[in-house]
């Protein structure tokens, strides 16, 4: 990886990154939260909450989508205050007013829904609120140098402090809060769904980090639907369910699978792939995409979609997945090549055309490329199909609930009730509404970008079984992960890109994960980014 | 680190009773009458209790009338006529706010809407209009209003200009276009059917606040009820996500701009015929009043969220202020000062009311389940 593109060097110590709080012993209880209840208009987000976590641990919050995972950390960092129940601070009783106390506690918090502020430059979002001074004039030069130090701790010396977040990727600006979180000097470290952006190897770097802290006497709570992550990084684990603890302090390397799942869900569920038809289901060619590219994103694309076909994309974040994703709907506009539906060839740089000719997509992010958050659910869900409910230009609002409902029942969306405004659903049960909008109406070929992002277990089951369904509807489907046995278990046909480029295309049978991890790897961060 | 692992035996809380069930009935009985409440917005129960506050501050301006002049207030006949004063005042307003509002929700802001009120109120009093009768008049106002809304629209969305900038520029070009019409005479209006209808009364209540009426129910069905004003909540809410889900964005912003053109055509006749004349000076500073109604009545600025009976409140708090200052015989000067405190207390006021009553509410809800 290269080094900063300003040509100052960079420091890369072992000094810690965070200085380890002197009066901290290793094991001692640092957290307790006791029979903890936070409620919202109509829901008792958390029912009598039990936590405790001890200095030095990863411990691992475990729980399906609504659960209360994020609410319960919201508590800790000072964003919501309890109704009830105690919470025990190093000893002490604690109610944060607000996050700012709770920082100054030594309490940090990478939040699941990006808090950036996009116009504000990577060193200026990591001291947000805590800006080094002196004289009251922010030291700009010393905060831009602990930043481009923290920036090379987290393994990405490349992202330069001074530009605009905006400008970044979506695992780029992880990277930003990350270091965020790093640039207090926190004891307890909160990370909600942190890899959920993340590709493979920036876990890897993720779980270093972690290491180094936890070696420090750093606690850390982490938040991950991954049970794989949580044997691999994980201390203990609690488990919520309903807003209650439904298990606490299990050893997170040996508890079985069945165990936890059935802690979380009430429930055994298999965690497997639907089963792929015995016959060749592939139909017609649908979608035909020839030579295309766009500088600095892909170059040369070929790929063709079936009818009743999944297609999957494996590659690294910045490998211009999600842009040829984009480009291909139109979204984006190619500088060469050429997208064909059915035959025809589309008006390139018009999602109106793609739409017309039968395509739906789910973008990668579903905040700001998805949802409109103070709407209501079913309002979101049909966001794309209104107007096949309406009549004469009418809105029909009981049509569209009942279609709504019928979503979120296959999907597991919790509430279940489609007039809550999107904004008090949990990440997961959003990101439900983003892939469910699609499966209404009468779309024949489904763009699915990162579609199980932030999904728990049982969901993620589901969906891949409402995806499997439609392909043998006849519906073709393009499917771009991060997760490399999710491609390779969801998909007939599997394509493998790098740096911008297709570099294998074979049978989803014929390829391993270690094969598949082999292909991808040396790509950057940056790549994906507009200079 | 490895100390810590095995040593806490898992303790399970096995014990703990039967979950809730998911879908608890009060919760969902609770949903129903959100659902009864919302007629009054359209989509939730958030809407209806800012109105309600809203309401409330309508209440305060009448009972500090009604301290200041019992003498009058005393008089059901003076009651009832000022009523039908205050409505009359807000008509035109009214209208160009109901425009406004729809901009406002889409994202946008038109500032031209002043200027085109008077390019369209200038246009349709030229001896060369009024030659066409009443329907030429009318026709060419709201003609011009609808067309140079078009031209708004186009700026924008296929420009790229910030709509503040084009609007800004419109409105100094309208005004411009309107005194080189008008040579920056008083146009006087001749025909008798245009002048009626700011004098007409159906059952005792005066036309133009008929038209007000109609123009509301129509805005409120058009952002309620049909495919055009879920769009323009989308739109405004969030134009990459409506981008994605399909919706020319483009060609909608175009139509808001149209939109608002046309309210402004509208208002254009109701004030001709108002002053029985057209002047380019006319409607000097609606586009103030239209916005800070729109967001008094709980338009959000940035776009996706608002209400059309909260336009309309707030364009009814402004007048029955106006017309508080007018019964007491005070100065338009001393009017005007206070107007911009009362439109900073009036957001505080109902800011706080909001809060306090949705916190009411929740303990209310706490408590019964
Ligand atoms: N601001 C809010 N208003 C109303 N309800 C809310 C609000 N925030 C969260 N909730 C509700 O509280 C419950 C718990 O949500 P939370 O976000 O804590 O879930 P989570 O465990 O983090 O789930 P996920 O894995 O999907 O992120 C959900 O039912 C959610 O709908
Ligand atoms: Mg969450």
């Amino acid at each position: 990886m290269s080094a900063g593109n300003d040509g100052e060097e960079i420091e890369v110590t072992n000094e810690p990154l965070v200085e380890a709080p002197a009066d901290t012993v290793a094991g001692e209880v640092v957290l307790r939260l006791t029979d903890v209840v936070k409620t919202f208009p109509g829901v008792r987000a958390l029912d009598g909450v039990q936590l405790e976590v001890r200095a030095g641990e990863v411990h691992c919050l475990l729980g399906q989508n609504g659960a209360g995972k994020s609410t319960l950390i919201k508590v800790l960092a000072g964003v919501h205050r309890p109704d009830s129940g105690e919470v025990v601070w190093r000893g002490e009783p604690a109610a944060f007013a607000n996050p700012q106390a709770a920082m100054r506690a030594g309490i940090a918090t990478i939040y699941q829904e990006l808090d950036l502020v996009e116009d504000l430059s990577v060193a200026e979002n990591a001291f947000l609120g805590h800006e080094p001074r002196r004289l009251g004039f922010v030291r700009r030069g010393h905060m831009a140098r602990r930043t481009r130090q923290i920036l090379a701790r987290l393994g990405h010396p490349e992202i330069p402090p001074g530009r605009l977040v905006r400008h970044l990727p979506a695992a780029g600006k992880q990277i930003v809060s990350m270091a965020r979180a790093l640039s207090h000097e926190a004891r307890l470290i909160i990370m909600d769904e942190p890899s959920a952006v993340l590709a493979h190897d920036e876990v890897g770097n993720l779980f270093r980090i972690i290491r180094e802290l936890t070696a420090q006497g750093i606690a850390v709570i982490y938040i991950s639907h991954r049970l794989e992550e949580i044997r691999e990084i994980g201390d203990r684990v609690t488990v919520l369910k309903d807003g209650r603890t439904t298990a606490a302090n299990l050893p997170a390397r040996d508890t079985p699978t069945r165990d936890l799942v059935s802690r979380m869900t009430g429930r055994t569920i298999e965690y497997v792939f639907p089963d792929r038809p015995a016959d060749d289901p592939a139909g017609a060619e649908l979608l035909r995409v020839e030579g295309l590219t766009r500088h600095g994103e892909f170059a040369d694309v070929s790929l063709d979609v079936r009818a009743g076909e999944i297609v999957g994309i494996a590659g690294l974040v910045g490998s211009g997945r999600s842009e040829l994703l984009e480009t291909i709907y139109g979204a984006r506009r190619a500088q060469a090549g050429t997208v064909r539906m059915g035959g025809r060839t589309l008006r390139p740089g018009s999602v109106g055309a793609a739409v017309r000719a039968g395509m739906g997509m789910a973008p990668e992010e579903r905040k700001s490329q998805a949802l409109l958050l103070g709407e209501p659910i079913y309002r979101n869900v049909t966001l794309a199909t209104f107007g096949r409910y309406a009549r004469l230009g009418f809105t029909d609002a009981g049509r569209e609930r009942a279609a709504a409902d019928r979503i979120a029942a296959s999907l597991e969306l919790r509430p279940r009730d489609v007039r809550r405004p999107v904004r008090t659903l949990s990440g997961g049960n959003q990101q439900k509404v983003v892939v469910g909008r699609w499966l209404l109406g009468d779309t024949r070929l489904l763009l699915l970008d990162e579609p199980t992002r932030g999904v728990d277990v049982g969901a993620r089951a589901e969906l891949y079984q409402v995806i499997r369904e439609l392909a043998a509807r006849g519906v073709g489907v393009l499917l771009v992960s991060s997760e490399v046995p999710e491609v390779l278990g969801l998909a007939d046909r599997v394509l493998v890109m790098r740096e911008g480029r297709v570099v294998r295309e074979a049978p989803a049978g014929e390829l391993d994960e270690n094969t598949v991890l082999d292909l991808v790897m040396a790509g950057s961060l940056m790549e994906g980014a507009p200079a | 680190m490895s100390d810590m692992t095995p040593t806490a035996a898992p303790e399970r809380a096995a014990d703990l009773p039967a979950q809730s069930p998911p879908v608890d009935p009060a919760e969902t009985a609770k949903a129903d009458a959100g659902a009864r409440l919302s007629w009054w917005r359209g989509d939730g129960g958030e809407g209806a209790k800012r109105n309600l506050g809203l309401l409330a501050t309508l209440v305060v301006l009448v009972v500090i009338g009604i301290l200041t002049r019992p003498d009058l207030y005393g008089d059901a006949s003076w009651v009832w006529g000022n009523t039908l004063t205050i409505l009359k005042l807000a008509s035109v307003v009214g209208v160009v706010t109901v425009g406004m509002t729809f901009v406002i929700i889409g994202g946008g802001i038109d500032l031209s809407v002043g200027a085109i009120v008077a390019l369209a109120g200038v246009w349709c009093t030229t001896v060369a209009t009024q030659s066409y009768g009443a329907g030429g008049m009318i026709f060419s106002a709201l003609t011009v209003g609808l067309a140079v809304g078009v031209v708004n629209g186009l700026l924008i969305s296929y420009g790229r200009l910030v709509p503040f900038i084009a609007t800004l520029a419109m409105m100094v070009a309208a005004r411009g276009l309107a005194a080189e019409i008008s040579d920056k005479q008083t146009q006087v209006s001749n025909d008798s059917f245009i002048n009626g209808i700011a004098t007409v009364k159906l059952l005792g209540i005066p036309l133009l606040v008929y038209i007000l009426a109609a123009v509301v129910a129509a805005g409120w069905v058009l952002l309620n009820r049909t495919t055009f004003g879920r769009r323009t909540v989308a739109v405004g809410g969030n134009p990459e996500a409506a981008r994605l889900a399909g919706i020319n964005v483009r060609r909608h912003t175009v139509l808001l701009y149209a939109l608002s053109g046309l309210c402004c055509g509208i208002a254009a006749i109701m004030l001709t015929a108002q002053a029985t004349s057209a002047q380019a000076a006319m409607a000097n500073l609606y586009e103030l009043d239209a916005i800070a109604a729109a967001i008094i009545g709980g338009t959000l600025l940035s776009g996706g969220r608002g209400t059309i009976i909260g336009s309309l409140l707030g364009v009814i708090i402004f007048s029955t202020i106006t017309n508080l200052f007018a019964i007491n015989g005070l100065s338009t000067e001393a009017q005007n000062m206070v107007k911009g405190g009362i439109i900073v207390a009036a957001v505080l006021v109902q800011q706080v009311q909001f809060r306090s009553l949705s916190q009411f509410l929740t303990r209310n809800r706490a408590t019964t389940t």
